[in-house]
């Protein structure tokens, strides 16, 4: 057989070779060991010899030639097949993924810790202290003696033993004071409980208290703290005004009007039309209560705030009745994560 | 507090207009809470007299009137009860029109022509009385428009008011506190003495001089029992939020009022012996005018007479004494109650009026004479009669002394935040009726006496903080507080609670917030014998008792979801629970968790699968972890709430971490809930703990990995394999995998198959097969001879 043929023949059979397999029976049909250019090199010996050297070199071209025409072919072949694959492969990336449901934090959560930051960026130490209180730090170490009017402010649910739930954060203040001398400068946030309820009110909600004991402290520094909390909580420059009332553990004492974040002032029904939003009782810490808790009343004055996070948590969220805070509905905390 | 705007502008009358003064007291202390018209908008309503009246033809029910209106007489048809001829009244003429768009017409009432309306206070917005037309006592001239006549163009000022702020608890206060803030005189109430014009007196004796320091009496006689209350007092009176009563109870209010001082009438025809002031005897009780018999405390400080209890002092009058349609002789009640003795009073009985809120507050001990003399005047106007004199009893060591309180403007500076003008100081005080004094010739101390009116003067602060209200607290700077730059601490060794928080969401679980008071019966469901804690006046039956575990507030509020259709809760909750230990009441913050319904979301990859036991257990073990502990004893629980089989206590050495587990089908069954619910419960202050790691050197030679397949005891707990590998290999054994439980078919019934997968190393070598075989062959004879297991 000619070379010219093996090599029509080869070219052909590639052609024809329609997957790897073929076209490795192809490789093998014209240059395994059995192979018909394998079979040429072996006839090799029966030229003359003169004619060898030029009849070898022919045979090695035609090798090349059929095993170029070889790689061509199957690097073809296996893009074809890769293109199949990928093609089959292919999924519909808008199907939802595999995973577990995620959860998140209760608002009211979310809202506490951004007050604990802010005020720890400011190296406010954050203490805790317990719910269930005696009746001299919730009352008598805060300068509400037994009979005080004041007593009837707060509502309170009683236990057996003189114990009550606490009706507010401040006995924590009281608590600091007794293990600590100043300067002092904490937070106290946590859950307090009064005998009310309604859409602005429930019977448990949650008080972020502050206290700031030094020497040289002022109402002016009171109002500064106060008025940049606000601030720096809702992200608004908004308008704060201190008005004058009346705490028994505080003297001066004032409470806190925020500019509505509604409707910025302009009125509205969250704030009652008057564009202001009461959102904290706070004050300069009354000798009395300093002195109870053996703090030098002449060298050190301080400041105290307490506001209603459940309250702030509603203006942050838009959130219209408070007591959605504590049905735990899930449709309603997811909104949140 | 409420008071009539004109009324108060009688005394003070600021300028800039309602709203400047509403803004003024509210930022002074004293909030406006409401600010409320007298009356409602209509036209054409005039005073007119009922000239006479005829029964209506062919209506019982209806009169035939004829009215004066001042220009002309009427004839006009009414159903009111209470009218007749003479009456002076309120008359909507033929075009007036009324509140509520009612237009007044010429009409035919069952035939017989009206021409306008005779109106009842409701109808008008006057109040709420709709029971008869308007009856108008006094000086009220027919023609005249109603709203001039009664000066319906009021406003009723509500101010909310602070306890301390007694003082303002009347007209006169609120007029004084307003002539401070503009800088303006305040006009004076007439209490010149009344002379009396008979002896008659009656006796009083203090046998609690403490409670009751002074107490002033007077008698007198001959009052007109049939006297009406003038309109123009009957209207002041309402627009301070009081309803008319009588003659002689609404005098005694209008004084209350006005001046702050409450009074009491007695029908002296009822007194027996003497007025004596005392606490109540065991037993004694006492009908109250409000119709409620009440058992009296020995703590109530009581008037009383020779037949027993006719008040208790400074909260109500009795029923026996109060005065009556017939009264016709008086004993007139002035008196001091300390604070003290009255405060809690009110509250003991539940009676809060409006006497009881001022003597609680501090009624100014300087205006008994004063308050009696008006009363007195009022009466005679009103009521007539011949007064006695004033008997005054007092036990003056027990009088409130005058006090003077230091201010020195070092303090002051230093609260306000800077230097304050010594002019403003005096001003300040001499306006509030105070008097300050400078006490040395430095000018830096004054020496300030306090009104009899200020019961809330009791330190320097109490000074400073009314100098900061008078000025306005808008007017005191704004600054930071300076303080050395300390760096906080970071405890290397605490977890934030909103990482452990935020671990929990990251598996699926969503914060809850329940109520610290539950329910007993979910309490002792969920709880059962443990010794609780109760609140004493709960808001209700189901929020009574203080929790013990998380588990109830979880459950109800699984409950509730799965009750809105939801297929899947992951729910957990961080707070204090309330337990009793060793008798000692505990306040413990715990980490608890319920797990409800679908594994995952339903999802086109995976099979719906319900969760179970190793799904809570996956989940709890990552937060132990997380807190540091790693390995820890899963114990069977013996907890009645739990499935037998499905439970389980944890601890780490002897100390319990907390429990887990499926809750009893029982229960499930109870609470009705229809797939099972999984619970976990850990110590809250443990988990908030975090381990703070520290390295181990990783061994650098290949680590290999064998696989054994054992049969064991099926009741062969499977940490016990892992305990005993731990024991035998130590070192070697660098990782451990339980890949495969089997129990069933090719295996005794009483027999299991586990499949462990062992990773062993060598921190200073490879290991060469004689040594593999080795650990593994130790290890296979270390589980046959402590387990029995069986390698297959």
């Amino acid at each position: 057989m000619k070379l010219t043929d093996i090599i029509a023949d080869a070219e052909n059979a590639i052609a024809q070779a329609r997957d790897p397999r073929a076209l490795d029976e192809v490789r093998v049909r014209f240059l395994g060991k059995k192979g018909a250019l394998t079979a040429q090199l072996k006839a090799l010996g029966t030229l003359p010899a003169e004619e060898r050297p030029a009849a070898g070199a022919a045979i090695n071209d035609a090798k090349q030639k059929v095993q170029g025409l070889l790689d061509v072919r199957e690097s073809a072949l296996r893009n074809e097949q890769l293109n199949a694959a990928l093609e089959n492969e292919k999924v519909d990336v808008t199907l939802p993924g595999r995973r577990q449901s995620s959860g998140g934090l209760h608002p009211v959560s979310q809202a506490l810790e951004r007050m604990e930051q802010i005020f720890a960026t400011a190296g406010y130490a954050i203490v805790d202290g317990p719910e269930i209180e005696d009746d001299y730090h919730n009352f008598e170490a805060l300068n509400i003696p037994a009979h005080h009017p004041a007593r009837a402010m707060h509502d309170t649910f009683y236990l057996n033993n003189g114990l009550v739930l606490r009706t507010h954060t401040s006995p924590v203040q009281v608590r600091v004071m007794e293990k600590q001398q100043p300067p002092i400068r904490v937070v106290v946030p946590g859950r307090v409980y009064r005998r009310d309820y309604d859409a602005t009110h429930s019977p448990m909600f949650h008080q972020l208290e502050g206290l700031v004991i030094d020497e040289g402290i002022s109402f002016a520094d009171l109002k500064g703290t106060v008025i940049e909390f606000l601030q720096r909580f809702f992200e608004q420059p908004l308008a704060v005004r201190f008005r004058p009332s009346y705490f028994p553990f505080t003297e001066p004492s004032a409470e806190v009007d925020v500019e509505c974040v509604h409707c910025r002032g302009s009125g509205c029904k969250s704030c009652g039309q008057s564009g202001w939003l009461e959102v904290m009782g706070c004050g300069m810490v009354h000798p009395n209560v300093l002195e109870m808790s053996g703090i030098d009343s002449e060298r050190f004055t301080g400041f105290a705030f307490g506001f209603g996070v459940d309250r702030l948590s509603m203006l942050l969220y838009r959130v219209d009745d408070l007591r959605l805070f504590f049905e735990n509905d899930l449709r309603f905390l997811q909104q949140f994560n | 507090m409420k008071i009539s705007e004109t009324w108060l502008r009688e005394l003070v009358d600021p300028p800039g207009g309602r709203d400047e003064l509403v803004q003024r007291l509210t930022m002074a202390g004293l909030k406006i809470e409401s600010v409320e018209p007298v009356a409602g908008t209509f036209t054409d309503v005039v005073v007119a007299q009922v000239k006479n009246v005829k029964r209506h033809p062919d209506a019982e029910k209806l009169s035939v009137c004829v009215v004066w209106d001042g220009s002309a007489e009427l004839q006009v048809v009414c159903g009111a009860p209470n009218v007749r001829a003479g009456l002076v009244t309120a008359f909507a003429r033929v075009g007036a029109a009324l509140p509520g768009d009612v237009k007044i017409g010429r009409s035919k009432l069952r035939g017989v022509e009206s021409h306008g309306m005779l109106c009842s206070a409701a109808e008008l917005g006057i109040g709420d009385d709709a029971d008869g037309i308007m009856e108008l006592h006094g000086d009220y001239r027919p023609g005249m428009p109603l709203r001039e006549a009664l000066k319906l163009d009021d406003v009723s000022v509500d101010i909310e008011l602070t306890p301390n702020r007694g003082d303002c608890l009347s007209l006169r206060g609120i007029a004084r506190e307003a002539g401070v803030l503009f800088e303006m005189g305040v006009g004076q109430v007439d209490c010149a003495p009344i002379a009396a014009t008979i002896a008659d007196t009656f006796p009083v004796r203090l046998e609690d001089g403490a409670g009751c320091p002074r107490y002033l009496g007077r008698v007198i006689r001959g009052v007109n029992p049939s006297a009406q209350t003038p309109t123009w007092m009957k209207e002041r009176l309402r627009r301070a939020g009081l309803r008319s009563i009588d003659p002689v109870v609404d005098v005694t209010n209008y004084v209350m009022v006005e001046l702050g001082q409450p009074m009491h009438a007695f029908d002296l025809a009822v007194l027996k012996d003497a007025v004596v002031v005392r606490r109540a005897r065991s037993g004694e009780t006492l009908l109250l005018l409000d119709g409620r018999e009440v058992a009296l405390d020995s703590e109530t400080l009581l008037i009383t007479d020779g037949n027993g209890p006719i008040a208790i002092a400074g909260v109500m009058g009795g029923e026996r004494s109060g005065i009556s349609s017939g009264t016709s002789n008086v004993f007139l009640e002035c008196a001091f109650f300390a604070p003290r003795a009255i405060a809690g009073t009110a509250r003991r009985y539940g009676l809060q009026t409006d006497a009881s809120q001022r003597f609680e507050r501090g009624v100014d001990h300087g205006l008994q004479f004063a308050a009696m003399e008006r009363a007195t005047a009022l009466l005679l106007d009103i009521v007539g009669g011949e007064p006695g004199p004033v008997v005054d009893t007092a036990s003056r060591q027990h009088l409130p002394q005058a006090r003077s309180i230091e201010l020195r403007r070092t303090r002051l500076d230093l609260y306000v935040g800077e230097p304050t003008d010594p002019d403003e100081v005096s001003r300040t005080f001499e306006r509030l009726e105070f008097q300050p004094q400078l006490e040395r010739s430095d000018d830096d101390v004054w020496s300030i006496s306090v009104p009899s009116h200020r019961f809330d003067m009791e330190r320097e602060v109490d000074l400073i903080e009314e100098v900061c209200r008078v000025r306005g607290y808008h007017r005191i700077p704004v600054r930071m507080p300076t303080t050395r730059l300390e760096l906080g601490r970071l405890p290397l060794d605490e977890t934030p609670r909103g990482t452990l928080k935020r671990l929990l969401a990251g598996l699926g679980y969503q914060e809850a917030i329940t109520y610290s008071f539950i329910d007993p019966m979910l309490s002792d469901l969920l709880d059962p014998g443990a010794t609780t804690v109760s609140l004493t006046n709960p808001m209700s039956q189901d929020m009574s008792q203080m929790r013990t575990t998380l588990w109830p507030g979880l459950i109800k509020t699984l409950i509730a979801n799965a009750s809105r259709q939801q297929m899947r809760v992951r729910v957990f909750e961080l707070g204090r629970c309330f337990q009793h230990v060793a008798n000692e009441l505990t306040q413990p913050i715990m980490l608890g968790g319920v797990l409800w319904g679908d594994r995952l979301p339903e999802n086109w990859t995976n099979e719906r699968a319900s969760v179970d036991f190793f799904d809570l257990k996956g989940d709890v073990e990552r937060v132990l972890e997380h807190a540091g502990f790693a390995s820890v004893d899963y114990r069977n629980a013996d907890d009645p709430v739990l499935h037998p089989g499905q439970s389980a206590t944890i601890w780490n050495g002897e100390t319990e971490l907390g429990r887990l587990g499926r809750l009893h089908p029982e229960l499930e069954h109870r609470l009705d809930l229809k797939a099972p619910v999984f619970l976990f419960e850990l110590d809250g202050q443990k988990m908030l703990a975090h381990r703070h790691p520290g390295h181990r050197p990783i061994s650098r030679y290949p680590s290999v990995r064998r696989d054994l397949s054992l049969e064991l005891n099926a009741d062969v707990p499977a940490a016990a394999v892992r305990t005993c590998l731990e024991a035998t290999l130590g070192d070697a054994l660098g990782d451990f995998r339980l890949f495969d439980v089997y129990h069933g078919e090719g295996i005794d019934s009483n027999k299991k198959s586990i499949a462990v997968g062992l990773t062993l190393q060598n921190h200073s070598r490879t290991l060469t097969d004689t040594d593999i075989n080795a650990l593994i062959d130790a290890a296979v004879s270390a589980l046959e001879r402590d387990l029995g297991a069986r390698r297959r």
